[in-house]
């Protein structure tokens, strides 16, 4: 049923070269890396190539990674499905402390609000976007909540520490 | 009117300024929502109108974001149940359950066939309840108040087995890591069986009155249709999805808590207009009705969860009683078990479509990131392409079929 991953792995390769590495299979979905400069042009070949064939955009999260070196300090992750074959995939882009990375509403209008939320989150900014503003948090916000730096709650509380329940510096 | 809602530079304004009717009249611009009684939620829309016609909407979303995916990258991972049945609350063990099996896919943990088969029971219970609410409100939206009153009261039954099972109703925190917290009651089979009695001559009758009805079908056939590609374009999943005659469904596709196990069919629509989604999840109830019986029929005998000591929290007596269940309590609580560093992606059919937990996990007792898919989110962004053209009217019944649930969209 499933397409090989080998064969998934040859042809993105065959096509992007040095720009895609770190093939792996993360539990049962295959994953893969790609650069920020071709990560629209990855998602294409995916979606059109017709052996492919990664029609149905399921999902796109942002991630942030403070602790990363400068250009490892945000991800975004697309995660693709072949109806067909019954095959997921999931392709990761890291981006520097200033991120930036291209739509891909043109491959995908469910991309959309998901990149509106990615943006309204973390910042990212999608460059080509049709319509990048705040979606869930008010417009007037000024910060982007789900940066690690960014506190859940008033940090004058003591009740709610979190050093009592077993988190340290050195396992969070 | 216009200057009243709007700023002079939204692009409505110069839509309104530069269109004319020959009569000399204006388009106009209403606020629909967000408290309004016909919406069932909190959804603003901005709604460009000639007469009664929509051109034109636009959605606000986010009144009712409380930020679970912050709250749950502070939270150990049994914590985070709480936050998922506040989200699709119209089928809440569904988003229980496919946390709990998150959690377990990561912990690699395998749960006994009897806890599989009560899951799936509970899980298609909380879609035949999310279906009914979906369906008999979007009679209600037609004027057809009486299929409501017939269906309503079943609702009302499923909730009771719930409180059975876990002692809560709407927002249920059923089941642990690894099983349920106890075995199910006589009880809860007892009203499970009168329920599987009563409520398929109660669900006949509901589509008796609507599926040939003049008036319903009127109001329904040809009312927001939407293709297949353009669903899928859109993202949709679920009852949406197959409205319009893609059969993709998470429980065939990626057969999760042994659904290989039992026959059952996925209905799918033509047109993707409201008639089609209404008759879908009509015929899903009837499908979810039949899986229910048979995993009652076939239910195993055996432990009711998995042996996970170090995740499953033990017994209140033991805890007290033995030292053994009093260290696991301890570390479980304290957030000492053993988690690894992996990414996981794990997606169940939802009462709207996937609905999906991409975790990552760091090795701590909280996730690094916790991702939810929601459908709702996702399809709601067809809304303004599917009611242009439509009258205001066909806009909550359009709102009503595609069942977006205000919790799960706003996460």
């Amino acid at each position: 049923m499933a397409i090989e991953t080998v064969h998934i792995q040859e042809k993105v390769t065959g096509q992007f070269g040095a720009h895609v590495r770190c093939f792996e299979m993360q539990r049962d979905i295959f994953s893969f890396e790609a650069d920020a400069s071709v990560i629209h042009e990855v998602i294409r070949f995916l979606k059109e190539d017709e052996e492919l064939n990664f029609h149905f955009l399921t999902d796109l999260a942002g991630v942030h990674y403070p602790d990363n070196d400068d250009d490892h300090q945000f991800a975004v992750v697309y995660q693709l499905h072949n109806w067909v074959e019954n095959t997921r995939i999931r392709v990761r882009t890291y981006l520097n402390q200033d991120p930036e990375v291209a739509t891909i509403t043109d491959l995908f209008l469910c991309a959309n609000w998901m990149e509106r939320e990615a943006y309204d989150f973390y910042g990212i900014n999608f460059q080509g976007h049709p319509q990048l503003k705040r979606i869930l948090n008010m417009d007037e916000m000024v910060s982007f909540p789900m940066r690690k730096e960014f506190p859940m709650e008033d940090s004058g509380r003591t009740d709610k520490d979190d050093r009592f329940f077993g988190r340290t510096p050195a396992n969070c | 009117m216009s200057d009243l809602l709007l700023p002079p530079e939204h692009r409505y304004a110069k839509i309104i300024e530069s269109r004319r009717n020959e009569d000399g009249s204006e388009l106009s611009i209403l606020n629909l929502g967000p408290t309004h009684p016909a919406t069932h939620g909190i959804f603003q829309n901005i709604l460009l109108m000639d007469g009664e016609r929509i051109l034109d909407a636009e959605p606000t979303v986010g009144y009712i974001h409380r930020a679970f995916e912050k709250i749950a990258e502070n939270r150990a991972f049994y914590q985070i149940n709480v936050l998922t049945d506040r989200m699709n609350y119209c089928s809440s063990p569904i988003n229980n359950m496919a946390w709990w099996m998150t959690v377990e896919k990561l912990l690699k943990i395998e749960v006994p066939k009897r806890a599989q088969y009560l899951r799936v029971i509970v899980m298609e219970l909380a879609r035949i309840a999310d279906h009914i609410i979906c369906n008999s409100i979007l009679g209600v939206d037609t004027g057809a108040y009486t299929g409501f009153l017939y269906v309503f009261q079943f609702r009302e039954k499923i909730y009771e087995i719930y409180e059975e099972i876990c002692g809560a109703r709407l927002t249920t925190n059923m089941g642990r890591i690894g099983g349920f917290e106890r075995d199910w009651s006589e009880e809860a089979f007892r009203k499970l069986n009168i329920f599987l009695e009563e409520f398929p001559v109660a669900w006949k009758e509901f589509e008796n009155l609507f599926e040939r009805n003049r008036i319903f079908i009127d109001r329904t056939v040809n009312v927001g249709p939407i293709t297949a590609e353009r669903a899928m374009e859109y993202g949709f999943t679920g009852p949406n999805l197959r409205a319009a005659g893609i059969d993709y469904d998470v429980r065939k596709a990626a057969p999760y808590s042994s659904y290989d196990d039992f026959d059952f069919e996925i209905p799918v629509g033509q047109s993707g207009d409201t008639y089609d989604r209404f008759c879908v999840r009509n015929a899903e109830v009837w499908e979810s009705l039949s899986i229910i019986r048979q995993a009652l029929a076939k239910l195993p005998e055996g432990p009711h969860h998995a042996d996970v000591p170090d995740y499953y929290l033990p017994p209140k007596d033991e805890v007290y009683n033995n030292m053994e269940s009093l260290i696991y309590h301890f570390k479980i609580v304290m957030g000492e078990v053993p988690v690894p560093v992996e990414e996981i992606y794990h997606a169940v059919e939802g009462g709207n479509g996937e609905l999906g937990f991409y975790l990552i996990a760091d090795g701590s007792r909280t996730p690094y990131r916790l991702k939810f898919r929601r459908p709702c989110y996702i399809y709601y962004q067809a809304y303004p392409e599917m009611i242009k053209g439509a009258m205001l009217s066909d806009a909550i019944v359009i709102l009503s079929s595609l069942n977006v649930i205000a919790g799960e969209l706003d996460a």
